[in-house]
């Protein structure tokens, strides 16, 4: 495949100004899909959660989940949109394998929310306010599996298997309005976007919000002008782009791809774009064309959706609080800085940090524990970080070993990578493994004794005030309790028995 | 009214993914142009009174209880598949789209 021409990114900005759109799909955690009683499951056997209506058999009639309306006026409401009196379902015409019934189940004309705005920051600390255009219900399409080729995507492949499992699951896909003025933060803007809408549904509760497996999905409209043009750019919109660091590495990818381009006199063609990550690049997909005539209309099956004032207030008094204002309220009872703050907010770990924090472990304690130790085994993995296996109730457990004195550092990271290794939990890894410090000051004081005796040298030393010597003991000894004694008590204790000695 | 343009035939027939002759083209312009106006008497009867309307009854907000009911097996759900491998139906490979 042709390699695209980038211009330099800070050349890109100095010449032309950068709008994005953002399209965002939320699979809702129902319990059943959006209008069938099937189980919405991640990871069921194939074709296993289907009946006629997921399937697409003629005469299977709609039955519309009154819980994923619930859910989905609570994501308007969280993001401040206004509710729609009416809503309509509506079908969207298409022949694609993933559908069975050639048409999606969506909503056109009368979204169920409408006109909201998010308060985004970004990691420079500057806040932008994003327009929310709507928010609708849908259904999921089922997954393909291409086979044959050798990537396992589209390209190459000989056919393709099909699972119905998740056609049917309900779907919000909220989409924003054109977002100006983001400049060289258009990027991180955009990840941070996807995040506070990730968090948003998280908190309320409506999906499970895992973007790995697909819970909350980001499709990237991105479009360049030269400065002071008032006619917007042709724009591209990037597929699937299902992390928050793809999010950021494809927009700005885009942003370099048409700015050379157009730099060339090319003209940017509108088209949809695939995000590759191994390459970080986006590949051209299918030209917008015929195809994209849907031909909505409303869907005959099912009456409209016209939720009364008083459910509506009745949901908005269950919302939890906004992520803005949640935020500052965390960092005031963390006592954390800007800086340390920011950090959390960044490597996406706020949530982390907050269970275990309510876990009973002291705030600085689990920020030190997740953005360090965690974060560089995740990066050291290549994983993200939620794929670890730990959870917050753990990593609070081994905070209070160490707060208590049981665990040195050092033994707590080792009791880590036991957690990690799925061999229970702290306490019982420690009693199996006898981590534990030795705060018997006998096994201690045996060991100083026995190393003193061997470096009479170093003894000379620390009794004439040399205490810096003390340090070739200290590790010694440490070696010697293989590292299951506390550094500090072994040191003061080194110190007393070379005077008494 | 728009006007029913062999043009417009041949883009619907290819949304719909039908093949059609030039003949076919033209009959379908004229039976679909009449069709099309037929259906338009209906906007005479809308006024400030009475709303364009997609549903005959005067229903809302009819929802299901969020309650797992029993799916198909597997089996049963393929049984009618043209072709499948590994649970799942096998399609050709549809390229040049996402």
């Amino acid at each position: 495949m042709a390699k695209d021409q980038l211009m330099d990114y800070q050349k890109a900005l100095d010449a032309y100004e950068v709008v994005i759109g953002l399209e965002v799909h939320v699979e809702l955690n129902t319990n059943t899909k959006m209008f069938c009683g099937c189980a919405n499951v991640f990871g069921d056997e194939p074709n296993t959660n289907v009946c006629p209506n997921c399937l697409g058999f003629p005469g299977a009639m709609p039955a519309v989940n009154g819980k994923a309306i619930e859910n989905s006026i609570k994501i308007g409401l969280a993001l401040d949109c206004q509710i729609a009196a009416t809503g309509r379902f509506a079908r969207k015409n298409y022949f694609y394998p993933d559908l069975a019934k050639n048409f999606q189940t969506s909503q056109y004309d009368e979204p169920i929310a409408f006109e909201g705005t998010i308060d985004i920051e970004v990691p420079s600390g500057k806040v932008f306010t994003v327009a929310i255009e709507r928010a609708h219900m849908e259904e999921d399409a089922g997954k393909l599996t291409h086979v044959g080729g050798s990537t396992g995507r589209i390209q190459g492949a000989e056919f393709s298997l099909v699972d119905f499992n998740r056609a049917g699951v309900p779907l919000v896909e909220i989409v924003t309005k054109p977002i100006y003025g983001a400049g060289d933060e258009a990027p991180e803007l955009a990840a941070a976007y996807v995040r506070s809408i990730r968090e948003i549904v998280k908190n309320l509760g409506v999906s499970d919000a895992r973007m790995e497996r697909g819970n909350v999905r980001c499709d990237a409209n991105v479009s360049i002008r030269p400065k002071g043009q008032e006619k917007l750019g042709t724009r591209t919109e990037t597929k699937n782009v299902n992390s928050l660091r793809s999010i950021e590495r494809a927009v700005k990818y885009e942003i370099q791809r048409q700015a050379h381009l157009l730099s060339q006199g090319t003209a940017i063609i509108q088209e949809t774009r695939h995000w590759h990550e191994d390459r970080g690049a986006t590949s051209s997909g299918r030209p917008k064309s015929d195809a994209d005539d849907y031909r909505y209309f409303p869907e005959p099956d099912l009456v409209p959706i016209q939720p009364s004032k008083e459910w509506i207030e009745q949901l908005r008094a269950t919302l939890p609080e906004k992520p803005a204002i949640r935020r500052k309220r965390l960092q005031e009872l963390w006592v954390f800085s800007d800086l340390e703050f920011r950090d959390v907010v960044n490597s996406d770990l706020l949530d982390e940090i907050d269970d275990t924090v309510k876990a009973g472990a002291k705030p600085q304690a689990a920020r030190k524990w997740w953005t360090g130790e965690l974060a560089r085994i995740a990066n050291s993995e290549d994983k993200d970080i939620a794929e670890l296996s730990i959870t917050p109730t753990q990593v609070a457990q081994i905070a209070a070993l160490v707060e208590s004195g049981k665990l040195t550092d050092r033994l707590a990271r080792e009791v880590l990578t036991c957690v990690l290794a799925g061999e229970g939990n702290p306490e019982e890894i420690v009693a199996k493994r006898g981590l534990e410090v030795v705060s018997d000051d006998g096994a201690l004081l045996a060991a100083i004794d026995q190393v003193l005796s061997e470096q009479p040298d170093v003894l000379e030393k620390i009794r004439e005030g040399k205490l810096q010597a003390a340090g070739a003991v200290i590790g010694a000894v440490m070696k010697a309790m293989a590292g299951s004694a506390d550094a500090a008590r072994v040191r003061e204790l080194v110190i007393q028995r070379a005077n008494e000695l | 009214m728009s006007e029913i343009t062999p043009e417009l035939v041949r883009h619907l027939a290819a949304l719909a993914r039908i093949e059609v002759s030039e003949a076919e083209v033209a009959q379908f312009a004229s039976q679909l142009a009449l069709i099309v106006e037929s259906v338009a008497t209906v906007k005479a009867a809308v006024s400030d009174e009475i709303f364009a309307t997609s549903h005959p009854i005067p229903m809302a907000n009819v929802f299901r209880e969020d309650v797992v009911k029993p799916s198909l097996t597997q089996a049963q759900a393929l049984s009618g598949a043209a072709d499948s491998e590994s649970g799942r139906f096998k399609v050709s490979a549809i390229l040049d789209e996402d």
